[in-house]
């Protein structure tokens, strides 16, 4: 059979299980659904159906981005709109198909979706026809929620809605469909021409034009071109790659055939992060369905053009993000950044020219294939286009992933998409970027969110970790963490980065034990300057950002504690001793039996008091009080 | 010391490799053995002809690659930017204590635990987060750890 028929049928096949004659549970089974105890939801639904052998289908699906509210479980019962439930708990799973058996609803609904939406075809098909049922006409539209409603998915468009294991499912909603296309009526050379005119730019952190670097390997001379797509996600607070390859392989694999024949490549490799087991396992499995359904291999589509990919596994270095560095370690070495150029474009992987791209990149391939360059640059600002996946994280109410046009104001995706600071506290800043990154403050709340301006304001787009920070979050605690996470993962061969992040790190340990000195802060400004310039790659050149930014906007912090030797945020351990607000303290007894010191005294019902000299500052009685009662 | 079986097992591994990657042939070893042992380093470099500084090299650069033998449980307490805003590092030091690990030991005497630091585990929505094997326990507190641990035992 030739390839497209495989392509109709598979859409066939994927339609009916996305609108399914039978009812359809669906339980979020990425990395945070699972860690939150989806894991137990899905077994115990299992049983269940098993126990009274029902007839209906239960599959797994990625995150849908509203992480807080793991685990989810959405049910499709035909004739009624698809409807969500959050934090569900194992026990749960009776009630739930008691109500799928009596064609009911159980309490406990988070949302309906009422229509699946076909990006790439720019169609929306409705669950059920008609107007919404009484059951459901009080429960809210996913879309209009708050943490839905700004946000436009292109590179998530199926993370939470197809099942990843099931090729189908992802051919149905438009996928490979772009890739016959190209395959079949494009040239590669007009290929490029559509991703430069997309005006898409790298989305792992530098913002690169993927378009030029296509056209530079694609014009490199020599044959046996590689790709390579860069899922070590490195950054500590992001995890937009992992969603995407957890909940929608096929989208990069799609992406990276396209890539390939854009570029004449015929060997393309996964580079992942060996904290990702998951996102591996789903990844060989979604690379053997294609291969089995002919869009990977030999003669894809019949157009004589031969492609394949392989995975390969980090060994946990974060430098390894760093591309050359990445490319030394495929090739069996010790991920040593080398200088550029020649960039990898030109001479990489064992010396040939190769695109490297990052997962969220290659994600945006296949909508900018089918829907067209025109379409995607008419999203965003001036100079950046389309979307942006953020992992929103930290001191902020609900937390996930939310994908936004560029453009969207940090107060917006704080305070509308974010829900705000928890406990009403005072927000103080969002660090963008990871450990190149810095940290953007309250008076700047209103920025526009795209490359140049995140820049402008000292900071970085980066990959997309968006940490919100409250006023119990010391920036120069903020600073050293960055700082002390950059020293473990210097690869070592710049003296500047090797030897200069040690010491600037050493030097915020004295300031934040209240032993800095009034010159340290010139001097930090100083070194930082001296790294920037004298490291060859991208962590040792943006290795001083999160100082000189936190320098930038909260010099007070620093000198609070180099002159008044006081932590203002309350977290540097020597600057600061717990003690009971005798007036708040209920006599409870919790921070007594937390206590590993025998520090707190105090009868039942009797305010307590902690003894300073025993405290060891672990913070185990400021956990446990819910009266805050303990106070730094 | 290597035995018999020790020198079959590397050739086999050596051979099913091929022409694959030095690190993931690592990997390979590395999770057959636990850890990177001396002598099956050594047995590797004749093994694969590969000089023995290269592999000592690579085994000391990547993080996930041991020349100490490991424990049977796996503690990862995750230090990324997400739990460390919520004080991860509290967790760490408590389950220092807990596992009553002094100086720079990271793994107990009875081979029962190893504690790691790990950046980021990718589930922020639950920091702060530890990791004991692959079960992932989110908002953890430092008397939830102890539990925990408990249960590994």
């Amino acid at each position: 059979m030739d390839c497209s028929n495989r392509l109709l049928q598979l859409k066939e096949e994927g339609m009916k299980s996305l609108f399914p004659a039978a009812p359809r549970i669906m339980v979020g089974m990425a990395s945070c659904g699972v860690a939150a105890g989806a894991g137990e939801v899905w077994d115990s639904l299992r049983r269940e159906v098993q126990k009274r052998k029902l007839d209906l289908m239960i599959t797994k699906t990625g995150c849908i981005g509203i992480c807080q509210h793991e685990p989810l479980v959405d049910i499709i019962m035909p004739g009624y709109s698809r409807v969500t439930y959050d934090r569900v708990k194992a026990d749960k799973a009776p009630e739930l198909l008691d109500g799928l058996v009596r064609g009911k609803f159980a309490k406990g609904m988070m949302a309906r979706i009422d229509q699946e939406e076909f990006l790439l075809d720019d169609t929306r098909k409705r669950y059920a026809s008609g107007k919404v049922p009484a059951a459901l006409a009080g429960v809210v539209p996913y879309d209009r929620m708050p943490f839905y409603k700004k946000q436009q998915r292109i590179a998530l468009r199926n993370c939470g809605f197809v099942d990843p294991e099931n090729i189908a499912e992802y051919v149905a909603k438009g996928g490979y469909f772009s890739l016959a296309a190209a395959l079949k009526k494009k040239s590669p050379e007009q290929v490029v021409a559509q991703v430069k005119n997309s005006k898409l730019r790298g989305r792992g952190g530098a913002g690169f034009p993927t378009g030029m670097k296509w056209e530079l390997c694609r014009n490199a001379a020599g044959d046996g071109k590689y790709l390579i797509c860069n899922a070590d996600e490195g950054d500590p607070g992001a995890y937009m790659d992992r969603s995407i390859l957890e909940g929608d392989p096929h989208s990069i694999i799609e992406g990276m055939i396209i890539g390939g024949f854009a570029v004449g490549a015929r060997q393309g490799y996964i580079y992942v992060r060996e904290e990702y087991p998951l996102a591996i396992e789903r990844l060989e499995l979604a690379l053997g369905q294609a291969r089995q359904a002919g869009f990977l291999g030999n003669n894809i589509f019949d157009s004589g053009f031969d492609f394949d990919i392989e995975i390969n596994r980090g060994a946990g270095a974060f430098v390894c993000g760093e591309e050359t560095a990445l490319i030394q370690s495929i090739e069996g070495n010790w991920g040593e950044p080398k200088p550029r150029p020649p960039f990898p474009a030109i001479s990489g992987l064992w010396g040939k020219p190769t695109v490297i791209n990052n997962v969220e990149t290659w994600a945006n391939i296949p909508p900018i294939m089918s829907r067209g360059a025109k379409w995607f640059n008419g999203i965003g600002t001036a100079k950046s286009k389309g979307t942006k996946v953020f992992s929103l994280v930290g001191k902020v109410n609900n937390i996930g992933l939310v994908e936004v046009p560029m453009g969207v104001t940090l107060k917006e995706i704080v305070y509308e998409i974010g829900g705000g600071i928890p406990k009403g506290r005072k927000f103080k800043a969002v660090q963008t970027g990871g450990p190149s990154g810095g940290c953007i403050p309250q008076e700047l709340i209103n920025l526009p969110v795209d490359f140049d301006q995140l820049s402008k304001a000292g900071s970085i787009m980066g990959s997309g970790g968006m940490i919100v920070m409250d006023d119990r979050t010391c920036m120069v605690d903020v600073a050293r963490y960055f700082l002390s996470f950059l020293e473990d993962e210097s690869c070592g061969k710049c003296v500047p980065c090797r030897v200069g992040v040690r010491r600037m790190r050493e030097m915020l340990d004295e300031i934040v034990a209240g032993r800095g000195d009034e010159g340290d802060l010139d001097y930090l400004r100083e070194m930082a300057e001296t790294i920037k310039d004298g490291s060859l790659c991208g962590l040792g050149k943006t290795a001083p950002n999160p100082v000189l930014a936190t320098l930038r906007y909260f010099r007070n912090e620093y000198e609070a504690h180099i002159r008044e030797k006081r932590c203002p945020a309350g977290v540097c351990k020597d600057l600061i001793s717990y003690s009971i607000d005798q007036g708040k303290c209920t006599g409870c007894g919790a921070c007594l039996k937390a206590c590993p010191q025998d520090a707190i005294t105090g009868s039942k019902k009797k305010p307590h008091r902690i003894k300073v000299e025993k405290c060891i500052k672990c913070g185990a009685c400021f956990e446990v009080c819910v009266f805050d009662a303990v106070v730094t | 010391m290597v035995s018999g079986a020790d020198q079959k097992i590397i050739k086999d591994l050596v051979t099913e490799h091929g022409a694959g990657s030095l690190v993931s042939l690592l990997q390979r070893v590395q999770s057959r053995y636990n850890h990177l042992p001396e002598a099956i380093l050594i047995l590797l470099s004749r093994e694969a002809e590969v000089p023995l500084s290269r592999l000592f090299a690579l085994s000391t650069f990547f993080r996930s690659f041991s020349l100490q033998p490991r424990g049977k449980n796996r503690v990862k307490v995750c230090l990324g930017t997400a739990c460390h805003v919520k004080s991860g590092e509290n967790l760490y030091d408590k389950a220092r204590r807990d596992l009553d690990l002094s100086g720079d030991e990271v793994t107990t005497g009875d081979l029962c635990f190893t504690l790691e630091k790990v950046r980021c585990l990718g589930c922020c929505s639950l920091a702060p987060v530890v990791c004991v094997n692959d079960d992932t326990y989110g908002s953890m507190t430092q008397e939830k750890l102890s539990k925990v641990l408990h249960k590994y035992r």
